[in-house]
């Protein structure tokens, strides 16, 4: 077999896991991040309900493989884009579900749409197994390299195109892998085939822009949405990067005048801002600058400029570059040198080159030098030589308020991360975070439980020395200094806050009497919360507090998760009177995912297997098969997912870490699939659980090593160059991988000798656990943390082999004078797909 | 002038008079019983939110200039049947009338008395200029949305509420040839409060702030300037919840 005839393959293939990849982008725009995981399920629910088909009607597509194959790219070509456009066009509100829960049925349609693509591309991939059984081992190397390529090759396209032109790339791409499947069809192929590689041609090019925009439906409550409906605003500017959509917005008529955290003392109006929002939301101001100072004196009556009170001719650090406010609040405080970083290399080039006179060229001044780095990796490189490290607020007001990052990984503010920071400052070096403040307070009660954890953790007997909190209406600053605070200092940060209507929540030596003065609360719980997490009551305090306020570590980077269960009902009840506002959403939008996935991978997947039951027949112990595949999907998908979330501190950014995890998965557990397919030939089916039992014990043994190398791996490693982390990455991968892609081939080998009717159930079991799995592992890994879950997949995995041994001698017996059908071999190799 | 045509011109006056009085009642008359109903849910929400609610519950008067506007008006059609319902709703332009009981809160904590100016940032569609209107002696309102502003201007010249004076434009600055007010309304969210508004607030006066997102107000933020012109803020919750398992039950 001719190379040329895998082709569409390996294309149906990378274009199915960039449009995996792409769609997690193009919701962040639309909507907001926590979809990312809807989209995991979608595609894993996809492929699912594929298997299932191909499964069933096995025998007539084969027969007209070729038009089949060209039908379903071409119908993955069509829905990719016409999936997307309708989806996005839904009047879905995420916001509005407290209020309207029928808002769930649009989104419930989006899903039912979007899992259409994912359904498509996964026949074609199917058929290929079905159609050349005697290849396996080519198809699955087209296949997995086609599915890296297209998870990595996404990844680089988005730094060249906006995401609505990548999307008609990859339809264009399926349309192309028609053209060459049709040109093996019986009749009419030349017709098809040149049609279908016109198809690729209009949609690469002719496709109208506005069908796959974003922009007109982005939702109308995101900053930039709402920027935009300000009249004589408009975009000046527009990047696009897989690290996010930049937009700068210029509003003449009405200037932004951000300034979160201004005194009510203030009476400086701030001067003209361009608003960069990112993804639509997260808005940072650049601020025209002239280079007098003077012009921005306003900052210094924002909370984030209490540390400059104690700090003569501060070296700063600002992590979150942004537009450039911290900067200036440091020029304006006299600070001698100030090193920026921003994780944005278009944040960059907007603040540093495209932009940079209106912003007075501040970081182009001889003292101020722009990094580009990841704040951890940054810390990890630097020296002891800070006085001051400031953490600005960057994300809005309103996400933090809808709880829409609680999901969302987060390595800044952990104590890992804390005491990294710690470790660049000098002898009397500070630490400010600033933080909206909220009510009832969550996040500074969590980073003030997290600031003392990362002081104990460095041996400070008395943490509350070093730790002072002040707040405005709406904001609230920490600091968090190497050495004790002295009494000059304490009178420093008492005198900011009285000149500033601030609130001293925290100082050493407060007393009672002392808080609640200027923005009155109806019980001081800030001050209350300090107290008692400084105090031998910190355990109890934590435990009572109706949110979750505890630290946030890397092996539980969930710094926005502050859900609790036992809040719930309460919360619930009060829904309609600002009880909805205290709930973290992205937990419980994820919980409900769960159960909708649950319910529609049963119906899409199980439902026709089951109706099919007869045809299957009956003859297997079906639930120990069953719970078998059951088991492997979890742990699979388990490993996986906590990979990618603990892979985003070393490769800095989800995005980076959901490809090139998913890239290695998928490409050596491929190859650990082949190699357990070759030994089952070699040394026949009947050793299967033997295989299985050895895989796993692998498996036990690298997880459990990564547990405890990884951090010190990371930690080590965290300072070398993007391309060195990525090759690093793979290669931690590729052991785990290779062997987690064995016992699922060996236990198809091993129940297909018995019984080959199971096999479309071990598909079935196998694709609703992974789509369970992708959210499950999401959850689990806020309350348990990546340890928690890989210790359970660990289990599942050493669990596995004994529910297949057994009685099975029989059987074995039968097939161990020949080797395993082609059926079982064509379903093993579908395997790799469906873990992504 | 003939008196005859004299009569004829009085009988129109009377008759057109008529018509406005019959074409300004209808709409008030209308769907009485939800909004009836809709004061009391707000009087049981009220009951069980000590922190945002002073004294003895919502001022009856507030709670009586809410049951005479007619809300469905001040909503798009397409939202008219949930008009009375006690949740925002929105409006278009990613803004939303507020919820009934968080407007019945903040109309509340300004203590507007009859004799007092009150200004608005933030028509929306007008409806909390509308509760305002019969309690204060006028309420200038500003919105920045042309469509949203000339829409509210029109809709509240309709239903008559004649002391309520719209603007386009600018909320920074508030309406300095009106100011002092004795009360502000925030409605429009905001990085931090506009200086402007803080000087034009009056020695006395109270301004209220609701903080969120556009479905879910998370508290109410009261700016109070003092006769010695010094000023606090408060932040009150729209419910009453205790962070603090086993805390202080109030």
């Amino acid at each position: 077999m001719r190379a040329g005839r895998l082709l569409p393959v390996a294309l149906i293939s990378a274009a199915t896991l960039a449009y995996e990849v792409l769609l997690m982008r193009l919701f962040s725009i639309i909507q907001w991040h926590q979809i990312a995981y809807m989209i995991i399920s979608i595609a894993l629910l996809g492929f699912g309900a594929s298997g299932t088909f191909v499964a069933l009607a096995r025998r007539p597509l084969v027969k007209r493989y070729s038009t089949a194959f060209a039908a379903s790219a071409a119908l993955f070509g069509i829905t990719a884009v016409a999936s997307f456009a309708g989806a996005e066009r839904l009047p879905f509100n995420a916001l509005e579900v407290v209020w309207n829960p029928g808002q769930l049925g649009w989104l419930a349609a989006s899903y039912a749409l979007l899992i259409l693509p994912f359904f498509f591309g996964a026949t074609c991939i199917g058929l290929a197994f079905s159609r050349h059984p005697g290849q396996i081992g080519r198809v699955y190397a087209f296949d997995l390299v086609g599915a890296g390529v297209g998870a990595l090759g996404i990844i680089g396209l988005l730094f060249l195109v906006f995401p609505s032109v990548a999307l008609r790339y990859i339809a264009a791409l399926a349309f192309a892998a028609a053209a060459l499947a049709a040109t093996g069809m019986a009749r009419r192929r030349r017709f098809a085939a040149g049609s279908l590689w016109l198809a690729a041609a209009v949609v690469a090019v002719w496709l109208p822009p506005s069908f796959t925009a974003t922009a007109p439906h982005m939702s109308q409550y995101k900053g930039l949405s709402l920027a935009l409906d300000v009249p004589s605003a408009q975009m000046v500017e527009e990047r696009s990067s897989p690290l996010g959509l930049l937009t700068v917005v210029a509003s003449p008529s009405v200037p932004f005048r951000h300034a979160p955290g201004l005194s009510l003392a203030n009476t400086q109006e701030p001067p003209a801002q361009l608003a960069v929002f990112s993804d639509g939301d997260g808005i940072t101001a650049m601020t025209a600058y002239s280079g007098d100072p003077a012009t921005v004196a306003y900052l210094e009556r924002t909370t984030a400029a209490l540390p400059y009170r104690m700090l003569a001719r501060p070296r700063v650090l600002v992590l979150g570059a942004g537009g450039g406010e911290q900067v200036l609040l440091a020029l304006r405080a006299g600070a001698n040198i100030v090193d920026a970083v921003e994780i944005n290399p278009q944040m960059i080039d907007l603040a540093r080159n495209r932009f940079a006179k209106f912003i007075g060229g501040i970081f182009s001044l001889p003292h101020v030098h722009l990094h580009l780095a990841e704040a951890r990796a940054f810390a990890a490189s630097a020296g002891e030589r800070y006085d001051l490290i400031q953490m600005p607020l960057l994300d809005s007001f309103s996400a933090a308020a809808a709880g829409v990052q609680s999901m969302h990984e987060n390595y800044t503010y952990t104590v890992e991360a804390l005491r990294d920071y710690l470790a660049v400052l000098k002898p009397d070096g500070i630490v400010a975070v600033t933080r909206w403040l909220r009510a009832p307070p969550r996040d500074i009660l969590k980073l003030f439980a997290t600031a003392i954890a990362a002081l104990d953790a460095d041996g400070v007997s008395q943490p509350g020395r070093h730790l002072a909190l002040i707040r405005s209406w709406n904001t609230a600053t920490l600091l968090v200094a190497k050495s004790s605070f002295s009494s000059e200092d304490v009178a420093a940060i008492r005198a900011f806050a009285a000149e500033n209507f601030f609130d001293v929540s925290w100082v050493p030596g407060i007393s009672a009497s002392d808080v609640n003065r200027y923005n009155q609360l109806d019980q001081e719980y800030l001050y209350e919360g300090a107290l008692a997490l400084i105090g031998p009551e910190r355990a109890d305090f934590t435990e009572r507090y109706k949110f979750n306020i505890v630290p946030a570590t890397d092996n539980k980077p969930y710094f926005f998760d502050f859900f609790r269960w036992q809040a719930l009902p309460e919360l619930l009840k009060l829904r309609t009177q600002g009880g909805a506002a205290m709930l973290d959403w992205g937990y419980l939008i994820l919980a409900a995912t769960l159960v909708q996935a649950a319910i529609i991978s049963a119906v899409l997947i199980l439902l026709p297997l089951w109706l099919r039951r007869r045809a299957l027949g009956s003859a297997v112990p079906r639930l120990r098969f069953g719970l078998y595949f059951f088991a492997l999907g979890l742990a699979f998908l388990f490993i996986e997912i906590a990979f990618i979330q603990r892979f985003v501190l070393f490769l800095g950014h989800p995005l980076y870490a959901v490809a090139v995890v998913l890239a290695g998965f998928l490409v050596f557990a491929g190859l650990g699939s082949t190699l357990a397919a070759r030994w089952v030939v070699a040394v026949g089916s009947g050793s299967a659980v033997r295989g299985i039992t050895l895989a796993v014990v692998v498996i036990a043994f690298l997880a459990g090593s990564y547990l405890l190398a990884l951090p010190v791996i990371f930690e080590r490693l965290l300072i070398l160059p993007d391309a060195a982390k990525i090759a690093i990455a793979l290669l931690l991968i590729a052991p785990l991988a290779v062997f987690m892609g064995m016992p699922f081939p060996l236990g198809l080998g091993h129940i297909g000798a018995c019984s080959e009717e199971f096999l479309p159930w071990a598909w079935g079991i196998n694709g609703c656990a992974s789509v369970l799995s992708a959210i499950l592992a999401a959850l689990l890994a806020t309350h348990i943390g990546f340890t928690g879950v890989v210790t359970i997949a660990t289990i599942l995995y050493l669990a596995a082999p004994a529910l297949l041994a057994g009685s099975w001698y029989r059987h074995d017996q039968r097939t161990s004078q020949g080797s395993i059908s082609n059926l079982n071999r064509s379903r093993d190799k579908r395997n790799g797909p469906s873990r992504n | 002038m003939r008196p005859l045509a004299q009569c004829q011109a009085l009988m129109a006056a009377v008759l057109a008079s008529a018509a406005a009085v019959v074409s300004t009642s209808a709409p008030a008359q209308d769907r009485l019983g939800e909004r009836a109903a809709m004061i009391e849910t707000i009087k049981s929400h009220a009951r069980s939110a000590p922190s945002a609610v002073e004294g003895q519950g919502i001022d009856p008067a507030v709670l009586e200039a809410m049951g005479k506007v007619p809300r469905h008006l001040f909503v798009p059609e397409e939202q008219r049947g949930e008009a009375y319902q006690d949740r925002p709703l929105p409006i278009g332009y990613g803004q939303t009338i507020s919820q009934p009981f968080i407007v019945a809160l903040m109309t509340d904590l300004i203590n507007v008395g009859p004799r007092d100016v009150v200004l608005e940032i933030g028509t929306g569609s007008g409806y909390q200029a509308a509760v305002l209107s019969p309690l204060a002696a006028k309420v200038y309102s500003i919105e920045i949305i042309p469509e949203l502003g000339e829409r509210a201007a029109a809709r509240l010249a309709e239903l008559r509420f004649d002391n309520v004076e719209v603007k386009v434009g600018d909320g920074y600055y508030g309406w300095a040839a009106h100011a002092p007010f004795d009360g502000i309304v925030v409605t429009a969210a905001a990085s931090h409060i506009p200086p402007p508004l803080v000087e034009q607030l009056a020695k006395g006066g109270r301004m209220v702030v609701p903080v969120g997102g556009p479905f879910a107000t998370q508290f109410l933020m009261l700016v109070e300037k003092r006769r010695d012109g010094s000023i606090t803020t408060r932040q009150l919750l729209p419910v009453a919840f205790v962070p603090l398992r086993g805390g202080r039950a109030r």
